[in-house]
């Protein structure tokens, strides 16, 4: 199954709730361009929902990287919610807890952006 | 396939799609082994990195290069080679993800995590003087010395 991302606002905070698995090829792709297709449209504050995403190979993480370091760029902030345990394992022994900032749940994370 | 003197030996096209087939097979023959669900994941992750570095680096996307991919078992363990036809690499010379200047990259990390997900990662010569990457896991359950099954 490869990724799919289905974006929506909560005030000036873009959502997108992932599904599938960000790999090498297809999925890296998509999530590079729904982040790029954001930040051009505007948006500085980015939620990604990762609860459906039970795979992530090192292209994806390398990916994400890149989705962080595109946002920051446009001096936005980027989040990360709902981690499943392989990807927050994967997150955790590549030391990336250090970049991202990772929210336990949605309501968290929109409270975290409100008092940046 | 779990037989000591079996040895199942594959050759991949360097394409996209060799990623999923390459962790496909791995995961089967393991699985067969009595591999359990977290170790069939590590084992399968750890060979999509190694397609990927022969994909990515080794043959450099070159469709006219070939991945050779097998899995062989010693009495303990399982082993798995993939080989590719570029210029070979060293593992001294592969850069820590882990230090902080190399935390925002966004590539490096396949190495890491082929050693993470595997109890070891050696990186010899293959027959084209490409790298032949070899990685171990133990079997969940072999048979010791005086003949019990050992647990992992």
């Amino acid at each position: 199954m490869s990724l799919r991302g289905t974006c929506r606002e909560v005030d000036d905070i873009a959502i997108i709730d992932f599904s599938g698995k960000i790999t090498l090829g297809e999925g890296s792709a998509t999530l590079r361009t729904t982040v790029r297709d954001l930040i051009s449209k505007g948006h500085r504050k980015i939620l990604l929902n990762l609860g459906d995403v039970d795979y992530i190979d090192s292209s994806g993480i390398g990916e994400l990287v890149g989705a962080y370091t595109t946002v920051r760029s446009a001096s936005g902030e980027l989040k990360l919610v709902y981690l499943t345990k392989r990807v927050h394992d994967l997150i955790q022994i590549t030391r990336l807890f250090t970049v991202f900032d990772v929210q336990a749940d949605e309501s968290s994370a929109i409270k975290s952006f409100r008092s940046a | 396939m779990t037989d000591s003197n079996q040895r199942l030996e594959v050759t991949l096209d360097t394409q996209l799609e060799s990623v999923d087939l390459a962790e496909n097979i791995v995961v089967r023959v393991a699985e067969e082994a009595g591999f359990g669900e977290d170790d069939l994941h590590k084992l399968g992750m750890a060979v999509r990195e190694g397609v990927i570095n022969a994909y990515n680096y080794g043959n450099c996307q070159d469709r006219g290069k070939k991945i050779m991919l097998a899995v062989e078992f010693e009495p303990e363990t399982m082993i798995v080679h993939i080989v590719d036809e570029g210029c070979g690499f060293e593992l001294s010379e592969v850069a820590d993800p882990l230090a902080e200047e190399n935390l925002l990259r966004t590539s490096g990390r396949g190495i890491f995590l082929m050693r993470a997900f595997m109890d070891d990662l050696a990186v010899r010569r293959g027959p084209t003087g490409g790298a032949d990457l070899v990685l171990s896991k133990k079997l969940p359950h072999h048979v010791s010395g005086n003949g019990k099954p050992k647990s992992e």
